[in-house]
């Protein structure tokens, strides 16, 4: 029976492992992920969760055997966070070019130093051209609901690349919310058992991943960049199928908000995509023609989404919860990318929250006024001072508070 | 003496430099084991000597992995085993086979992770004593007084300074059931050894010898003489650990010993050595068997009897 749980983040990361039926899990501790590993070694030792549990001396090592589990034909699973993701960043790239469908969660958070624990989303964005799909999560129930589509998208044949859920630190890691924890039937029948071709096997010896020469290699890439492209239609073929299996639709590839025929339309990822909709819904009352979509998949980039989005359209606001130095928000560049030659809408880039800087309302309103000011001045392009701002330094306070 | 075994789960045809003692390695390590094992292999000679894409000369599945992750491959491969309904998992030998470098540097993490876990896995160090595979930089585990291209000698004497990093004593302390050291220069104990090893349950350790006769600058047919030299100066004893007890195998009879110095000569990578040198070389083989000597006797007679 599907029953409902308050549960943290990293509850249902846990959980989501468990109905997923990961056979192995491979992971090390680290601050916000922990919950995860604690809650899925309860779930091993109570006989509620069938799976061998490599407890590994480091997140290295936890997805190198992740790797070798899945050549082996196990459903794998790990769960890290930050550091624990750029010492893993060797094997995320091994993991997509061996076309493995591990899923992982990420806890995203701040990069030190300084020392940080909090929400941030450079570590995942970092590990954008690993070959990983990347999906952020705005509530707790979609982190569950993402790593069962997750498993489904990333174990079709036609795809076979490994997925990261990311889930914002405490904001949604430690922040208990009620998620409904589905029926292990309903959930068996939505992923069958993982069934690989090509495994290690001492009856069908193979080898895996050995040594190329320059006349194979890049088309070994173009194939995981054809996956890639393939996985688009998968997120959106899955997603239709969950949602008729649990009646739930996490939204695909972009998740749109009120978006029809806006004048201004913002564009955020993870948890404060909530807030977010909360300030749109006021600032809707009060007249004003604004929107919002929220970027779901990060990896495969929904460019075609987002041109369509654009299209009418004459102010964009992208909200980044990182940055990337010498350059700007990662989001904001890559929708700017995307609709080069397309549309010309205004755009702007909003740094926020950086290191788990906390995103009020209040600030959330300030920042869509600003797009609604761009909206009536009608700049030009070229003309925006900033066209990246870093929204609440301390430095600046006072223009981020009412 | 058990028959040598006839089956070959290596192929001819292999991109392994004349003379190569890790070839014999894997070789031999496959007779012993059979063919109900897999073998994951990190970046070393032998992520080339197998041959490349699509050539394959082992007819056991090969995994290949990053550098530092030998036993944290295997522990995967295992778990996953243990996992598959078509497999009994006890019925397969994961063996996790890295180079001296792999094994004692860049992989001594994932290798004490996966040995201290109690994986149930054969751990091999193939040893030629540097990073082979990347054209002969120092290693933990290459010699005290040898020639490298990281340890150039030059005018200053700036050959490798310290001694070779002791990766037995090092398993040892993880307590693990069975690690040996086996020679390639000797297929039977070889064949034998590992034989031994399959006997046994969770964590084994294998350290072979693996002459590196490009890397030695000595000439590719004395591979096998280099083998027997190191074994009768002691430069690198055969013994093994089981549940903690040492025991000195194959041990060269007194009057058989011969100085560390006929051993050095055939290679260029000792050409440099000032008499001094070698014997501080001789000094230290002998200090090190006649601990090894103690450990045998301690461990034999006084500790577990």
């Amino acid at each position: 029976m599907s029953e409902y749980k308050i549960v943290t983040g990293n509850f249902a990361s846990a959980y989501g492992a468990r109905l997923a039926r990961a056979e192995v899990v491979s992971a090390y501790p680290i601050t916000p992920q922990t919950e995860v590993v604690e809650k899925i070694s309860e779930f091993v030792a109570d006989g509620d969760m069938d799976a061998e549990f490599v407890k590994v001396e480091s997140e290295h090592s936890a997805m190198a055997s992740c790797i070798a589990a899945s050549a082996t034909g196990a459903r794998a699973y790990t769960a890290t966070s930050a550091h624990g993701l750029a010492l893993m960043h060797e094997m995320l790239m091994w993991a997509a070019r061996a076309r493995l469908p591990i899923v992982m969660t990420n806890v995203n958070r701040a990069m030190g130093p300084p020392w940080s624990v909090w929400a941030d989303h450079l570590d995942t964005i970092a590990q954008k051209g690993s070959g990983m799909m990347q999906f952020f999560c705005e509530n707790n129930q979609e982190v569950l609901d993402s790593i069962l589509m997750a498993y489904k998208i990333s174990e079709d044949e036609d795809i076979m690349l490994p997925s990261m859920v990311v889930e914002d630190a405490f904001i949604l890691s430690h922040t208990r919310e009620p998620v409904e924890i589905y029926d292990q039937e309903l959930v068996d029948d939505f992923l069958p058992p993982l069934d690989m071709d090509q495994k290690v096997d001492i009856e069908d010896p193979k080898g895996f991943g050995s040594l190329v020469m320059p006349d194979w290699y890049m088309d070994f890439a173009k194939k995981l960049e054809e996956a890639m492209m393939e996985a688009k239609d998968k997120v959106k073929e899955v997603n239709k199928e969950f949602k008729e299996t649990f009646g739930r639709d996490p939204g695909g590839l972009i998740e749109e908000y009120k978006t029809d025929g806006v004048d201004v339309l913002m564009i955020t990822m993870g948890s404060i995509s909530g807030t977010s909709k909360d300030v749109i819904d006021e600032l809707r009352d009060e007249g004003h023609n604004i929107g919002l979509a929220r970027l779901r998949t990060f990896r495969p980039f929904p460019k075609e989404e987002i041109r369509e989005l654009t299209k009418d359209v004459n102010v964009v606001g992208i909200l980044d919860r990182s940055y990337s130095f010498g350059r700007a928000g990662d989001a904001a560049r890559e929708i700017k990318e995307a609709i080069y030659g397309y549309n010309s809408p205004l755009v702007k880039n909003y740094i926020v929250g950086l290191g788990g800087r906390d995103l009020t309302p209040e600030v959330l309103e300030l920042i869509m006024e600003d797009s609604l000011e761009l909206l009536d001045e009608d700049p030009d392009q070229d003309e925006l001072d900033p066209e990246v701002e870093w929204v609440d330094l301390r430095i600046d306070r006072n223009k981020w508070r009412r | 003496m058990a028959e040598f075994p006839e089956k070959e789960l290596m192929n001819s045809g292999h991109n392994a430099c004349p003379g190569c003692g890790a070839a014999h390695a894997m070789r031999y390590m496959l007779k012993a084991l059979g063919k109900n094992t897999t073998v994951n292999i990190p970046a070393c000679c032998w992520a080339v000597i197998p041959g490349v894409y699509p050539s394959r000369n082992l007819e056991v599945p090969l995994l290949y992995t990053a550098f530092e992750t030998t036993g944290a491959s295997s522990s995967g491969i295992r778990a996953a085993l243990k996992k598959r309904d078509d497999v009994d998992d006890a019925e397969v030998e994961v063996v996790g086979f890295a180079g001296d470098g792999g094994t004692a540097d860049i992989g001594i993490q994932a290798l004490s992770g996966a040995i201290e876990r109690n994986t149930d896995t054969i751990q091999v160090m193939y040893d030629n004593e540097a990073y082979m595979n990347t054209g002969i930089q120092r290693s933990g585990v290459t010699p005290e007084g040898a020639w490298t291209t990281t340890t150039p000698v030059g005018s200053k004497g700036d050959w490798k300074k310290q001694p070779k990093k002791e990766m037995m004593e090092i398993v040892e302390s993880h307590n693990v059931p069975y690690a040996a050291t086996v020679n390639i220069a000797y297929p039977d104990s070889f064949v034998e050894k590992f034989k031994k090893a399959k006997e046994f349950s969770g964590p084994r350790f294998m350290h072979i010898y693996a002459p590196c006769p490009t890397g030695w600058r000595a000439r590719p047919s004395d591979a096998v003489e280099l083998g027997r030299l190191a074994h009768k100066s002691r430069f690198f004893p055969l013994f093994e650990i089981e549940h903690g007890k040492y025991n000195i195998y194959k041990e060269p009879k007194e009057d058989e010993v011969i100085p560390v110095k006929e051993y050095l000569k055939i290679q260029g990578r000792f050409r440099h050595l000032p008499e001094e040198m070698v014997e501080k070389i001789q000094k230290r083989v002998d200090t090190k068997w006649e601990q090894l000597k103690k450990k045998e006797r301690f461990t034999q007679e006084e500790l577990y009897e």
